[in-house]
């Protein structure tokens, strides 16, 4: 009995090691991706800074604990999620272009989508 | 020479198909025209009236004091914040258009714009279901489609020409975003999803129903996700509409921050978080063995999910994220409703509708429904479980309530289309009758239904005729068996084709094109007659009542009054107030000497009623009167009962067995004041109803009078009487008047006719 508890621990720790393993592996050939293309670390870094801004915009508000102008911390929040996803959406096409859409075409649509979000939210703002 | 005849085959067939797009265009526009050439070019019903009173303000004013505006003539003491409470696409979109014109110099007037937007728009309905069924399966089946839409009933219903709703705009913009996202959806094109997100913010700047839309779209990605379909494409596709569209949506004063507070906007919310952990899953799947990913996928699902229903149950909870609405209840739970919010289910079309209605909107297309549902499920593509979610969705919908029947005739089309044409693939290939040839040969079918065939083949197809070719080349009798087995189904289901085109000209025309502000009917000798009571009244109330008149209707007429008299009403059809509605509700249930205190605290001068006992009109409000009643109750449950107005046997009676809160009620007063005494012996006939109202029945009505009865007694309108001159109590006044008038006549016999006085 004590046995087989043992070896059911046994079992979930290493299930939990072969997550972090894995979560690793994924990591480290990230990391190798990134670092031998330019344009993906470009996209990389501003992701991270978009991340970083909304959080931080969501952190002020929790702090201040009073969302006034909600429209514009919304806005501001919203597009930095609209953008961090549109960026994704690039990426993922910089990485295998969708067939039929050629990079160049991904870009530019990129382009148009960021320019339309940011004008929706720049009027958002008020 | 070969290359030569293909290119002139596709460009014959390209001008083919812009003549077919020019002919449904001219059908889809034409066919919704019978109201205004039967009637005239008029704004039909209730709520267009309020649309097209919004778009002269917007015509009239510039647009920020539209979204600012402020309505003191419509809910009397209250007022409406009209700016913030309307879906401003409509009004937008006629108000563009009235301005573009001009500037070409078309001065065109505003009622005409109005009237004739929804056909319009039903053209590019017809457009944007080609597109959308064109995705699906191919051109054929998409010109089958929008031949459909552009003279389905069902869609017509809320689109002839003066029925000016937000509907009329809707249902476009519903299928165009739908196009748009299952292009996106196809191609993972950004672009496209932006499109996709610009219309559904144009759709939900102009209906309520876009929640629909918001469901639907995540609903379509999460079924695909569960399927283990998850590409690229669907996360560049759906977090791009999502983002923008969100983001976009909130613009909308009305909407405002409803995206990330309601709950019907959460599933959206969701599945965008959902699709960036599968991202981010797919990622991490193609990099570790797949052993390895099963122990990732488990644990992190767990977690994510534990966390996500948590946190939603607790915003709701803390209150940051609004349950869900009446309306939506009301869709799962068919008698919520009517118990918890009888104002919404008072309105006819939230009733669940009878099921030969969906024949008579759809006809054959109801039972090709599921054949083409059925053959999009044997190839289940991506865009195909898409076109699943929505039919079971609507379905569903449409069968709880009848005003979705309209939602749910663009997927009938487009299935029905798919189910014909991929018959017609099958049946109408009479390529075996042309002498042999080698076995890949093009060969363009045409035929004169407007169904014909690419002239590439898809690859099964070729198969099919290569099949055909080898199987029936030696015989030449099974090969004409198989021409007339072939002719026989394709001539059978042109038939149903053309009974269909009749069946959808004659319900448009006689059911769908009466704008009901004016009626017809027939005079004894077969001739149409127009009832123009309303409109009579209307303009009498213009005329003769001072501007600042406070007219008090039931609800139903709020707009048509505000439309076409131009007087302050109590309620009308906004609904958004309960209490308000129930007050006039209670005023119309009570008795005379209530009702006129209730109706004098709020400065009412007149009270109209609609009574169509002489006419034999349904809609009157005796048989909306229930519905007074039970709303008002249900805030004052303590002085307006509902089983009062029923007889002892449960009878809803209005003639001598009628119970005395009835015969007191004020509506009924109002209703039959003087009515028996039109009649030679003293007994109305109240033709609605099929009762008889004798003179004693009606009990004197000493509050009121009436200043305005309509040609055929539709309309009916009172003035609250100015306080006495004496002081007196308007009762005790006319009680001693009555008890003079009979003391006078027994001294006096012969005096003159006492009615001079007045």
């Amino acid at each position: 009995m004590a046995k087989k508890q043992s070896t059911g621990s046994n079992v979930n720790t290493s299930k939990f090691v072969q997550f972090s393993e894995s979560l690793g592996t994924a990591y480290s050939s990230y990391l190798k991706n990134v670092k031998s293309n330019n344009q993906l670390l470009l996209i990389d870094s501003f992701l991270a800074f978009l991340v970083v801004l909304g959080i931080t915009q969501f952190l002020f508000v929790v702090l201040i604990r009073d969302n006034f102008p909600f429209n514009a911390f919304l806005s501001g929040f919203i597009m930095c999620v609209g953008q961090f996803v549109l960026l994704v959406s690039l990426r993922l096409q910089l990485i295998s272009p969708f067939p039929g859409i050629s990079k160049q075409r991904a870009f530019g649509e990129f382009i148009i989508a960021s320019l339309l979000l940011h004008f929706i939210g720049i009027h958002f703002v008020n | 020479m070969r290359q030569s005849t293909l290119l002139a085959l596709e460009s014959f067939q390209t001008i083919l198909k812009a003549l077919i797009f020019v002919a449904i265009f001219g059908v889809a526009i034409s066919t919704r025209l019978f109201s205004v050439i039967r009637f005239e070019s008029i704004i039909h019903e209730f709520d267009p009236w309020f649309n097209f009173r919004a778009t002269k303000y917007l015509v009239s004013h510039s647009f920020y004091e539209f979204l600012n505006w402020f309505d003191d003539r419509t809910w009397y003491p209250l007022g409406r914040v009209t700016g913030g409470t309307l879906y401003p696409g409509l009004m937008t979109t006629s108000g563009a258009i009235w301005h573009i014109l001009r500037k070409i110099g078309l001065p065109i007037d505003i009622r005409n714009i109005c009237v004739l937007l929804a056909p319009a728009f039903s053209g590019f309905t017809a457009w944007a279901t080609y597109e959308f069924t064109k995705e699906l399966k191919d051109s054929s089946a998409g010109l089958l489609a929008a031949a459909f839409m552009a003279i389905a009933p069902g869609y017509i219903s809320r689109s002839v020409a003066g029925s000016y709703d937000n509907e009329a705009i809707a249902i476009t913009l519903l299928m165009v975003t739908f196009m748009f996202w299952i292009k996106a959806q196809k191609t993972g094109s950004v672009l496209h999803s932006t499109l996709a997100a610009l219309f559904y913010f144009y759709m939900v700047s102009a209906w309520g129903g876009y929640v629909f839309i918001t469901n639907l779209i995540p609903l379509h990605v999460f079924i695909l996700i569960l399927m283990g379909r998850y590409q690229s494409k669907l996360y560049t596709a759906y977090t791009t509409w999502y983002a923008i569209g969100t983001l976009a949506s909130m613009q909308i004063p009305f909407v405002g921050f409803l995206p990330i507070r309601s709950n019907d906007h959460m599933a959206a919310l969701g599945v965008f978080g959902l699709i960036q952990i599968v991202a981010l899953g797919d990622y991490i799947k193609s990099q570790v063995s797949s052993e390895r990913f099963r122990v990732v996928m488990m644990i992190s699902l767990a977690l994510i999910i534990s966390v996500g229903i948590s946190g939603l149950f607790l915003l709701t909870y803390m209150g940051y994220i609004a349950p869900w609405t009446g309306r939506f209840y009301s869709l799962w739970d068919t008698n919520y409703a009517k118990i918890h919010i009888p104002i919404i289910a008072s309105v006819s079309e939230h009733q669940p509708p009878a099921w030969p209605s969906f024949f008579f909107d759809n006809q054959f297309l109801i039972w090709l429904f599921p054949a083409g549902v059925f053959l999009l499920f044997l190839e289940l593509k991506d865009e195909h479980v898409f076109v699943l979610a929505y039919s079971v969705l609507c379905s569903y919908f449409a069968g709880v309530m009848i005003r979705l029947m309209l939602t749910l005739t663009p997927i009938i089309c487009v299935t029905g289309a798919i189910a014909i044409s991929k018959l017609f693939d099958i049946y109408m290939d009479f390529s075996v009758l042309l002498p042999s040839k080698p076995v890949n040969e093009i060969k363009p079918i045409e035929t004169k239904d407007d169904v014909k065939e690419s002239a590439a083949l898809s690859e099964e197809d070729d198969d099919y005729e290569a099949d055909l070719a080898l199987d029936y080349e030696p015989s030449s009798k099974a090969r004409w068996f198989d021409v007339a087995a072939k002719a026989i189904v394709s001539s059978t289901f042109l038939v149903y084709l053309f009974i269909f085109v009749y069946h959808c000209t004659y319900v448009t025309s006689n059911f769908y094109s009466s704008p009901s502000v004016v009626m017809p009917s027939q005079n004894p000798d077969g001739s149409v007659a127009l009832i123009d009571d309303f409109r009579e009244a209307y303009y009498w109330l213009r005329m003769n009542t001072a501007e600042d008149a406070k007219v008090a209707a039931w609800w139903d007429y709020g707009y048509q009054i505000g439309g076409m008299a131009d007087r302050t009403t109590l309620v009308d059809n906004n609904t958004w107030n309960n209490t308000h509605i129930a007050i006039v509700g209670k005023a119309m249930s009570s008795p005379e000497e209530k009702a006129y205190e209730i109706l004098k605290a709020h400065d009412v001068d007149y009270v109209l009623v609609v009574f169509g006992g002489a006419l034999g009109y349904s809609g009157d409000d005796l048989n909306k009167f229930l519905w007074m009643v039970r709303i008002s109750e249900g805030i004052w449950p303590e002085e307006v009962k509902e089983r009062n107005f029923f007889t002892d046997k449960g009878e809803y009676r209005v003639d001598s067995q009628a119970t005395k809160t009835m015969k007191d009620s004020l509506m009924y007063k109002l209703s039959y004041h003087d009515f028996p005494s039109i009649y030679p012996n003293g007994v109305g006939q109240d033709r609605t109803r099929n009762q008889k109202i004798t003179v004693n029945d009606v009990g004197p009505l000493d509050y009121f009078e009436e200043v305005f009865t309509s040609e055929i007694w539709l309309v009916r309108i009172y003035k609250l009487k100015s306080p006495d001159a004496l002081g007196r109590d308007h009762g005790e006044a006319a009680t001693f008047d009555r008890t003079l008038q009979s003391g006078v006549k027994k001294r006096v016999v012969k005096k003159p006719t006492l009615e001079l006085r007045v």
